[in-house]
C-alpha cells in the first residue's frame, strides 16, 4: 500500500441519481404493456397540469344545461365535446379539472399511507417479538373492518376536507402496506449485509432505512402503482357518496353522483366521468404490470 | 477402458448447444465429444458456467424453451435422440436415462409418501401390479442402505433427513433400471459425513447394477473417488479427457493443471507451497476469445499457435488409455515445472493472547406451549447451541473452527460479535470481557477491532449501495477517518489491497462477480484495522480457481497485518492448508482441539477421524481409510445424553458413552480430546491418510492392516 503521497486519486465520474432514475425509466420501453400504462397516466398528468389551457370552458360556469355531446355554445361558438350537466357546466372541462383533484390527493394520500405502513412494517419485521405482535394485531383489526364504513364514520364525523380524505386513506391502506413491508423485512433482515451492519454496531434505524428498505423498493414500487389505482377508486367513491371535497370544484365521483338520477335520459353525464376514473386506474394497473415485468427481467 | 468390445451406452459427437436470448444466439457448448460405455463412470468437471449441466440437460433433451442443439448428435444405445418426439422422449426419460439433482428436497413431492413416489416408476414405465411395485420399491430402498425401508415407504419427505432423501432419490432413479444415470452435483447440499455415505453408495452402483454414470461435479476429489474416467470442461468445451490416473498425475492441459494448483491438496502449505490461483476470469459465452478459450489466462499462450485458429482435441502420445487434450502446445510445455512464483513465506510466530474463551455456554429457550407440556411442567426446553467452549487464539494466528451444520459454530460467531449474549462463561478479547455486552453497547474501537467476512458472496454486500459507499461507511463509522478526501483515499487503498480496480468505487454489487464481491467483503472487514477477523466459510460458495485467489488474498492480508483469523469451515482440506490450530465441534461441543498437525494425526477423536476420512482428496498418491458414519446428525433441540457423538460413533465403547459426558484427555499443551476411550488406545489408531502408488498399492509401513471402521 502506498503512503498518502498519492493524495489526488482521481474520482471516476459519478452518475447523478437523476440520470440513474431516467435510465431505469427507460427500461420500461422493454414492456409494451407498461408503456401503454405510462402513456395513459402521463396523459392525465399533463391534462391536469395544463388544465387552464386545455379546458374550453370554466369548469364551474353554468352555461347551458342538458346539452348532448357535440352541441355548440351559441354565445362563444365553442363545442361542448362531452355535453353539459344538469346545471349547464361543460363536462369535458370538469373532467380535465377534476383530474387535478385525483392527481393531487391520490399521490399525497398514497405516499402518506406508505410512510406510515413502511414505518410499521419495518419495525414489526425487524424487531419481531412484541413489536410484531402488537403492530400485526392492530393492522388485523383495522383490516377486519369494512373499509367504507370506516370512511363514512371518519369523514362524516370530522367533515369532508382534503386532510380528512388523506387521513382516512392512511388509516385504511397502511395496514396492507405494513404487511407487505413486514414480509419483505423478515426476509431481508437475514441477509449477510444486514448482519455486517449489525456487527459494526449500526443503529437499528440506520439498518432499516439504509440496509433493508432500499432493497425492498422493487416490490414496493409495483405495489404503490396498484395502490394509487385503488386510491383513485376510493377518492371517486367518496366523491360519489358525497364525502369528497365540497362542491362546486369538479370531482369525478361527485359528477357521477350529481347527475345519476338523469342517467337513463342523459348517459353522457355519468359515462364520461366514470371512463375518466377507469382509464386512470387502468393506466396505473398497466404501469404496475410493466414495472413488475421489468423488475423480474432485471 | 481400451476394451472396445464393450457396448457404448452414450455416444456424443461434435455436440453444439446454443441458447437463444434477446441478445442473440449464445453458444453454451461447442464441439463436445464423449463416449460412455456400459457400467462406466465418467466425471464431468468444470467451474460454474463451463457448460457441464447443459450437456446433462441435452442428454435428457431438457434444454428449456430457449435452448437448442444446433449441431452434432447424441446417440443413446445407438439411436440418435436429438430428433425424438415428445412421446418417445417421455418413454426414455426416467426409464432409460435417469437424473439426480443437487437438492433432494426439491426432487421429492412433499405431499406424497415416499412409497407412492417410488411405486410410480414401475407402475408407469412397466405397468406392473401394485403389489410388485411395492415389493420392488421396498427392495430398492434396502439396496440403497436405508434403515427400516417399511417405515421410509410410509414416510413423507420432510420426515427423513437430507442424506436419506438423497438416497430415496437415487433409489427412484435406479428403480427403472436405467442404462445411464446422470448425477448433477448430488452431494453438494449435504454435510461432509453424510456426503461420504452417498459417495460410497454411488461408487457401488456401477458394479451392483451395471449402470453407466455421468457424474457432474466441481470437486476433483469426489470424481477421483467415484469415476473411472474424467472429462474436464472449460468455457463450453472439453479440454482434457482420460482415465483418472492419467489426468490426475499426467495432466496435459494448462487449465487442468491450474485447477490442481488451486485446490488445497495435502501437499500444499500456506508457507512454502501456497495455492496458485488461475489468473483472470472465465469469459462470458459471447465474449470468448479467438482460438484457445483458455488463452488469455494461460502462461503458455503463444499467438499464431494457440490463436486465432481453433484448437482441436488431440491424443496425448504415449498414453496407454485414450487421453486427449485441447492444448496446441502440450508437447512443448514442461509439465513438471512448479506452479507459481516459488515464493516462500516465513511462518509467523503467534503473539500474545487476543481471544480467550472460557467455559462459554449459549442456551436458547424454546417454549412449548402445548397443554401436555404445561401439565408435565416441561414448558421450557433449552437448545444447547454452545456447551462449555474453552479455547484461545493468539495474535497473527489462524484458528479454524470445524464442524457440520448444527455444530454451533455460527452461534459462537454471533456471541463473539455481540449479536447474542452468552448464557454462562467468559470471553476475553484484548483483555476486556465481552460475553454479555451487545454490540451496540461495545466501545467503537472494540467493535472495529473484531470484524467478520461472510459466506455468501451474493448476500454479503448491500445491492443498492455502491462498493465505495459501503466501505466508506465502515471507515466513518469506526472513526478511522472523517475527512471526505481521506476516507476516499483509504477506500482506494483498501481496493488496492484486495486487488480490485479503483473504478470499482462506483460499481454496484450486481456488476461484480462472486469472487470480486467476496474481495469487497474482505476489504470491508479490514477497513477498521481489526485485531481479529472471523471468516465464516468465506470461500465455500466460490468456484475452485476463485477460491484459491480469495484464500490467498485473505492469508496475505492476515500475514501483513498480523491479524488473528478465526476461520469457520466444514472443509478440512482448506482448513489443513491455512490453519495453525483447529477446533473440532459437534452439536455445540468441542470434540478435539490442537495444532493442525496434531489434529491430522493420531490420536484422533473418533469424530475427527470420520471427518478426515470424509474429505475427498484429489491426490492419487494419497489414500485413506474409509469410515462411513451410520445414522443422521441428531437434532440440536434434543441432543444425545452423554457424549453427543455416541449415536454415530464407530468406536463407541459401551453404556458409559450414553450416560456420562466424556472427560477431556490432554495429549499435549495444545492438544485435547473429549472422549471416554483412553488416550493410549486412540494413539494406537492408524493414520487416516497413507501414501500409495498411483495404481493404488500402499507404500511404506503406514498402510492399514485391517479395517478399523467396524461398529
Amino acid at each position: 500500500m502506498a503512503a498518502s503521497t498519492e493524495a489526488a486519486i482521481p474520482l471516476p465520474p459519478r452518475q447523478s441519481g437523476l440520470v440513474r432514475f431516467a435510465r431505469s425509466l427507460a427500461l420500461l420501453r422493454e414492456s409494451p404493456v407498461g408503456m401503454v400504462g405510462a402513456g395513459i397516466v402521463l396523459a392525465w398528468a399533463l391534462a391536469a397540469i395544463f388544465a387552464p389551457l386545455l379546458a374550453p370552458f370554466d369548469p364551474n360556469a353554468t352555461i347551458l344545461p342538458f346539452q348532448r355531446p357535440g352541441a355548440v355554445d351559441p354565445t362563444t361558438g365553442h363545442t361542448f365535446w362531452l355535453g353539459t350537466d344538469k346545471i349547464g357546466r361543460d363536462i369535458l372541462s370538469r373532467i380535465i379539472y377534476g383530474g387535478r383533484r385525483v392527481l393531487i390527493y391520490g399521490p399525497i394520500a398514497t405516499a402518506a399511507a406508505y410512510v406510515v405502513g413502511i414505518a410499521m412494517g419495518l419495525a414489526a419485521g425487524y424487531f419481531r417479538g412484541w413489536w410484531d405482535a402488537v403492530l400485526s394485531r392492530v393492522s388485523d383489526i383495522v383490516l377486519s373492518f369494512p373499509i367504507f364504513v370506516l370512511y363514512v364514520i371518519v369523514i362524516s364525523t370530522y367533515g369532508a376536507s382534503g386532510l380528512n380524505i388523506v387521513l382516512a386513506i392512511i388509516f385504511a391502506s397502511a395496514p396492507g402496506i405494513m404487511r407487505i413491508v413486514r414480509g419483505l423485512t423478515l426476509d431481508l433482515r437475514n441477509r449477510d449485509y444486514v448482519a455486517a451492519a449489525q456487527t459494526r454496531g449500526e443503529h437499528p434505524v440506520y439498518i432499516m432505512l439504509v440496509e433493508i428498505l432500499p432493497n425492498a423498493r422493487g416490490p414496493l414500487i409495483v405495489d404503490a402503482c396498484l395502490r394509487l389505482g385503488y386510491v383513485t377508486i376510493t377518492i371517486g367513491t367518496l366523491g360519489f357518496l358525497g364525502l369528497g371535497l365540497p362542491p362546486p370544484d369538479p370531482d369525478w365521483g361527485g359528477m357521477v353522483n350529481e347527475n345519476r338520477a338523469l342517467a337513463p335520459a342523459f348517459p353522457h353525464m355519468i359515462v364520461y366521468p366514470c371512463l375518466a376514473i377507469s382509464s386512470l386506474v387502468l393506466g396505473l394497473n398497466l404501469l404496475a404490470d410493466g414495472l413488475r415485468e421489468i423488475s423480474i427481467k432485471d | 477402458m481400451t476394451d472396445d468390445a464393450r457396448t457404448p451406452v452414450l455416444e456424443i459427437e461434435n455436440l453444439c448447444i446454443s441458447y437463444f436470448t434477446r441478445a442473440g444466439e449464445i453458444p453454451a457448448v461447442a464441439d463436445f465429444n464423449l463416449t460412455v460405455y456400459e457400467g462406466e463412470s465418467i466425471g464431468l468437471v468444470g467451474e460454474s458456467g463451463c457448460g457441464k449441466s447443459t450437456v446433462a440437460m441435452a442428454i435428457m433433451r431438457y434444454l428449456g424453451s430457449n435452448g437448442g442443439i444446433v449441431g452434432g448428435s447424441i446417440k443413446f444405445k445407438g439411436r440418435d435422440i436429438t430428433h425424438l418426439s415428445d412421446e418417445e422422449l417421455r418413454k426414455m426419460r426416467g426409464s432409460e436415462v435417469a437424473m439426480i439433482y443437487q437438492e433432494p428436497m426439491a426432487a421429492l413431492n412433499p405431499s406424497l409418501t415416499i412409497g407412492a413416489q417410488l411405486m410410480e416408476v414401475p407402475l408407469i414405465h412397466e405397468g406392473v401390479s401394485e403389489q410388485e411395485a411395492y415389493e420392488r420399491s421396498r427392495q430398492m430402498l434396502a439396496d440403497v442402505k436405508l434403515p427400516d425401508p417399511d417405515r421410509v415407504m410410509a414416510a413423507y419427505p420432510h420426515q427423513i433427513s437430507g442424506g436419506q432423501q438423497q438416497r430415496v432419490v437415487i433409489a427412484m432413479a435406479l428403480l427403472s433400471k436405467p442404462a445411464l444415470l446422470l448425477l448433477d452435483e448430488p452431494t453438494t447440499a449435504l454435510d461432509v459425513t453424510v456426503e461420504a455415505g452417498i459417495i460410497e453408495l454411488i461408487a457401488e452402483i456401477a458394479q451392483k447394477f451395471g449402470t453407466a454414470q455421468l457424474f457432474i461435479s466441481h470437486n476433483l476429489g469426489l470424481v477421483r473417488e467415484t469415476c473411472d474416467r474424467i472429462c474436464v470442461m472449460y468455457s463450453g468445451e472439453a479440454v482434457e479427457t482420460g482415465t483418472i490416473a492419467d489426468v490426475f498425475t499426467r495432466m496435459r492441459h494448462p487449465y487442468t493443471r491450474g485447477l490442481f494448483g488451486a485446490i488445497p491438496l495435502p501437499s500444499a502449505n500456506k508457507n512454502d507451497r501456497p495455492l496458485v490461483a488461475i489468473p483472470g476470469q472465465l469469459p462470458l459465452p459471447h465474449q470468448r476469445p479467438e482460438g484457445c478459450n483458455f488463452g488469455p489466462r494461460c502462461d503458455y499462450f503463444r499467438e499464431g499457435v494457440c490463436a486465432p485458429q481453433a484448437v482441436a482435441m488431440r491424443d496425448v502420445s504415449g498414453a496407454a488409455n485414450p487421453h486427449q487434450t485441447r492444448c496446441a502446445r502440450f508437447e512443448e510445455i514442461d509439465w513438471d515445472a512448479p506452479l507459481g512464483t516459488g515464493q516462500v513465506n516465513e511462518p509467523i510466530e503467534p503473539g500474545e493472547l487476543v481471544l480467550v474463551v472460557d467455559g462459554m455456554r449459549k442456551y436458547y429457550e424454546l417454549h412449548d406451549r402445548s397443554v401436555k407440556a404445561m401439565l408435565s411442567g416441561e414448558g421450557v426446553k433449552y437448545v444447547k447451541a454452545n456447551e462449555t467452549l474453552s479455547f484461545d487464539a493468539r495474535k497473527a494466528e489462524v484458528v479454524a473452527i470445524v464442524g457440520e451444520s448444527g455444530c454451533g459454530k455460527s452461534t459462537f460467531a454471533k456471541v463473539l460479535m455481540g449479536l447474542e449474549t452468552a448464557t454462562e462463561g467468559t470471553i476475553t478479547f484484548n483483555g476486556d470481557e465481552i460475553e454479555s455486552t451487545e454490540v451496540q453497547q461495545r466501545p467503537r474501537e472494540q467493535v472495529a477491532s473484531m470484524q467478520m467476512v461472510f459466506q455468501n458472496p451474493n448476500d454479503t454486500l448491500n445491492p443498492s449501495m455502491t462498493v465505495g459507499g459501503q466501505i466508506s461507511r465502515v471507515i466513518r463509522k469506526f472513526g478511522v477517518e472523517s475527512d471526505a478526501d481521506k476516507v476516499h483515499d483509504r477506500v482506494m487503498r483498501l481496493l488496492d489491497m484486495v486487488k480490485l480496480p479503483r473504478d470499482f468505487y462506483h460499481r454496484r454489487p450486481r456488476q461484480l462477480s462472486g469472487g470480486q464481491k467476496q474481495r469487497v467483503g474482505v476489504a470491508r472487514a479490514f477497513a477498521g484495522n481489526p485485531a481479529m477477523v472471523i471468516a465464516d466459510e468465506p470461500v465455500s460458495a466460490l468456484d475452485v480457481s476463485v477460491q484459491a485467489a480469495v484464500t490467498e488474498l485473505l492469508m496475505e492480508i492476515q500475514r501483513e497485518h498480523g491479524t488473528t483469523l478465526l476461520f469457520i469451515s466444514h472443509d478440512l482440506s482448506v482448513v489443513r492448508y491455512l490453519a495453525d490450530r483447529i477446533v473440532v465441534m459437534y452439536l455445540g461441543q468441542i470434540m478435539e482441539q490442537g495444532t493442525t498437525e496434531e489434529v491430522f494425526s493420531p490420536p484422533y477423536h473418533p469424530y475427527t477421524e470420520a471427518l478426515l476420512s470424509a474429505v475427498p482428496i484429489a491426490d492419487t498418491t494419497i489414500d485413506k481409510r474409509k469410515i462411513v458414519l451410520e445414522g443422521n446428525l441428531p437434532s440440536v433441540v434434543n441432543p444425545p445424553v452423554g457424549c453427543p457423538f455416541h449415536t454415530r460413533c464407530h468406536r463407541k465403547i459401551g453404556k458409559i458413552c450414553e450416560t456420562t459426558r466424556p472427560p477431556v484427555l490432554v495429549d499435549s499443551d495444545t492438544h485435547q480430546i473429549a472422549c471416554h476411550i483412553p488416550l493410549e488406545e486412540l494413539q494406537a489408531v492408524l493414520p487416516v491418510f497413507f501414501a500409495v502408488d498411483s495404481d493404488g498399492t500402499p507404500t511404506g509401513g503406514g498402510a492399514p492392516a485391517e479395517s478399523t471402521a467396524g461398529g
